[in-house]
């Protein structure tokens, strides 16, 4: 931390909003009238109540918020040496934003094209991947929700939950057998004779695609199951002896009556995506563009923390984004994506 | 053949694809941990082995990672649950825009991605350690690692109390409190018992959460090793069916935990119907001499 009042003052701040939010609290609490205007502490008793305060606090303040002003402040500082942190030369600086753009902190002359174009290209094929995802879990989850026999629904849903118990890396693993160059699908495609020299699946991505397309199908499922379930049988049969064709039913009925839980599994499914380490990690080739692996490479191979999470920030940002608009699109408040 | 036919066999092929895609890497995966050439493959199939399960068993890194993954587990459990509970009944007792401004707080962890939890915890720390001078003994890996998956593990079981927490009925705990039981009896006695399947569920889930997590555990476990990181480095290096092989044991423990568990869920839910209805028909026989009464 370059100097005690910055210092001083991002740790005063999230007091300054929990101070205000409790504020907050009181004053919905007189609103909503006498039968709630039980204090905080008469209503828990003092033990839990305690409990109850000291757990939130240091979960919000200690885990999620400081921590997170923590890493925009340090996105705005140099590398510096331990004995030169804090002294004259520790000043806020956009030069770790500037390294992203330009590949340089001093020169401004040429892009940084090969981080720029991992970056696109990561959000790209996160939001090309979830629509894939959407459009292979749909068909399933309609069926599951309005049209599979109580039986064979829990049988499915138990076999959808089955292989998400092994963990991502196992499953990349898995993805490294099929389509490695000695690997299953090139050994079988040659032993049938259709191609005389392997393909290289790892080098055209294909292996890394198929593989976080596979990665969360059950994140996109469950919300869409969800949301399908919860519809009545009756305004489909309605709008079939209505006469509209099966397609206008799923676009007409079905969908905008699932929109929160498309909503939610896409914005889960891109998060996810676009945030993956491991399977990039695994299953990319020598010049597969990633952005979460060039992000590792800033803290572990560069050692430049700062810079690490001016990078952390962008990623961080463009989620925040990602979810903005699809709250906007399909109109849906965050407790219905968390749901 | 029918309309209706055609459609249900295209239903049918749909679905097959669906596990086959779902189960087929896995399955071949299975094969490759018991076939003998090194490079895992399937086919041809030369010769049955068990070879690669014994070497795993000696492998020392592995077993450090797995031993350190199952800690970590556990203090994630005992770090989550109880937050997460905390959580769950503070947004109970908010309401309007403190309620949103909260949720937004508490449930962003669930949305942000693992690296970036990862990477603010470790960041953090390192400086409050520095300051409090406790570099020693808190800027460890399993300390680190813990609060980084805390922070969102913890969110997921607070939305699984959430939904238990919304079927819990107040009267319970009024009925405690008019005969003369404390706030804090009534949180243990009556709260707690009522939350006892959701406790279950948030365990399980933060467990196993924690158990195969790698984005975050890779930036903060630092010089340590998790199960995962041990993995990831070992799939980089090259592969081998030892790694099919350990796949092939997670598979089977985590299943049979799954039995276990389903098995346990499922009892507890007999005892609640039953208790339900047990409740309907004592309500029943409360209110019939009423409408006798009515009658008459």
């Amino acid at each position: 931390m370059s100097n005690p009042v910055t210092s001083a003052a991002l740790f005063a701040l999230p007091l300054v909003v929990a101070g205000l939010f409790w504020l907050l609290t009181l004053r919905e609490r007189c609103r909503a009238g006498v039968g709630a205007s039980q204090g905080f502490v008469h209503r828990n008793g003092p033990v839990i109540a305690t409990y109850l305060v000291v757990a939130v606090g240091f979960w919000a303040l200690f885990m999620i918020v400081w921590p997170l002003l923590y890493m925009v402040d340090y996105s705005f500082h140099r590398k510096l040496p331990p004995s030169r942190r804090g002294g004259p030369a520790d000043v806020y600086t956009l030069e770790n934003y500037w390294y992203f753009v330009y590949g340089s902190t001093r020169v401004f002359t040429s892009f940084n094209w090969i981080h720029i174009n991992a970056f696109w290209q990561t959000i790209l094929v996160s939001v090309v991947i979830t629509i894939a995802n959407f459009a292979i879990c749909y068909p399933l989850a309609y069926y599951m929700a309005q049209v599979a026999q109580p039986a064979k629904l829990r049988a499915l849903l138990l076999l959808l939950i089955v292989p998400y118990w092994v963990n991502e890396i196992l499953r990349a693993f898995a993805f490294l057998i099929l389509f490695g160059t000695g690997g299953t699908l090139n050994a079988i495609m040659i032993g049938l004779g259709l191609i005389d020299a392997p393909i290289d699946f790892i080098g055209a991505n294909v292996a890394l695609y198929a593989g976080l397309t596979y990665a969360y199908l059950l994140l996109m499922i469950f919300p869409l199951y969800n949301a399908i379930e919860s519809l009545d049988r009756n305004q489909i049969e309605a709008a079939r002896d209505l006469g509209a064709p099966w397609w206008h039913i799923h676009l007409n009925v079905v969908m905008p009556f699932a929109k929160p839980g498309i909503a939610s599994g896409c914005t889960l499914v891109f998060m996810l995506v676009a945030g993956s380490l491991a399977a990039p990690l695994v299953l990319g080739g020598p010049k597969t563009l990633w952005f979460t692996p060039i992000v590792y490479d800033r803290f572990y191979q560069a050692f430049n923390w700062q810079q690490g999470s001016a990078y952390a920030i962008i990623l961080l940002l463009t989620c925040i984004a990602f979810v903005m608009m699809v709250m906007r699109i399909f109109k849906v408040s965050l407790s219905e994506i968390t749901r | 053949m029918s309309a209706r036919g055609v459609y249900r066999a295209m239903i049918g092929f749909y679905i097959l694809l669906f596990f086959a895609f779902l189960f087929g890497p896995l399955i071949v995966m299975g094969i490759t941990a018991f076939n003998t050439p090194t490079y895992p493959q399937v086919y041809p199939f030369e010769r049955f082995t068990l070879e690669w399960f014994a070497l795993l068993i000696g492998d020392q890194n592995l077993m450090t990672g797995m031993r350190n993954s199952l800690i970590i587990g556990l203090m994630v459990v005992s770090l989550s649950v109880p937050l997460g509970l905390a959580g769950a009944i503070v947004m109970t007792q908010i309401h309007a825009r403190a309620r949103s401004l909260y949720y937004l707080v508490v449930v962003s962890p669930v949305l942000t991605p693992g690296v970036i939890l990862g990477i603010s915890t470790v960041i953090f720390w390192s400086d409050v350690v520095d300051w409090t001078g406790t570099r020693e003994q808190l800027f460890q890996g399993f300390f680190l690692a813990t609060l980084g998956q805390s922070t969102f593990i913890s969110a997921y079981c607070m939305l699984i109390f959430m939904s238990r927490l919304q079927r819990f009925d107040p009267a319970q705990e009024e009925a405690a409190l008019d005969l003369g039981a404390t706030r804090t009896q009534v949180f243990f006695h009556v709260l707690l018992p009522f939350l006892k399947p959701a406790i279950l569920s948030a365990a399980v889930l933060a467990f196993l959460s924690s158990f195969e997590n790698y984005n975050t555990t890779t930036f903060a476990i630092l010089a340590d090793k998790t199960l995962t990181t041990v993995l990831a480095g070992r799939v980089r290096q090259g592969t081998t069916p030892a790694i099919s092989a350990l796949a092939v044991l997670i598979i089977a423990v985590t299943l049979a935990g799954a039995v276990v568990y389903e098995v346990l869920r499922r009892r507890e839910q007999a005892r609640d119907d039953q208790r339900a209805r047990a409740a309907a028909q004592a309500e029943r026989a409360d209110i019939a001499p009423l409408a006798g009464i009515s009658h008459a």
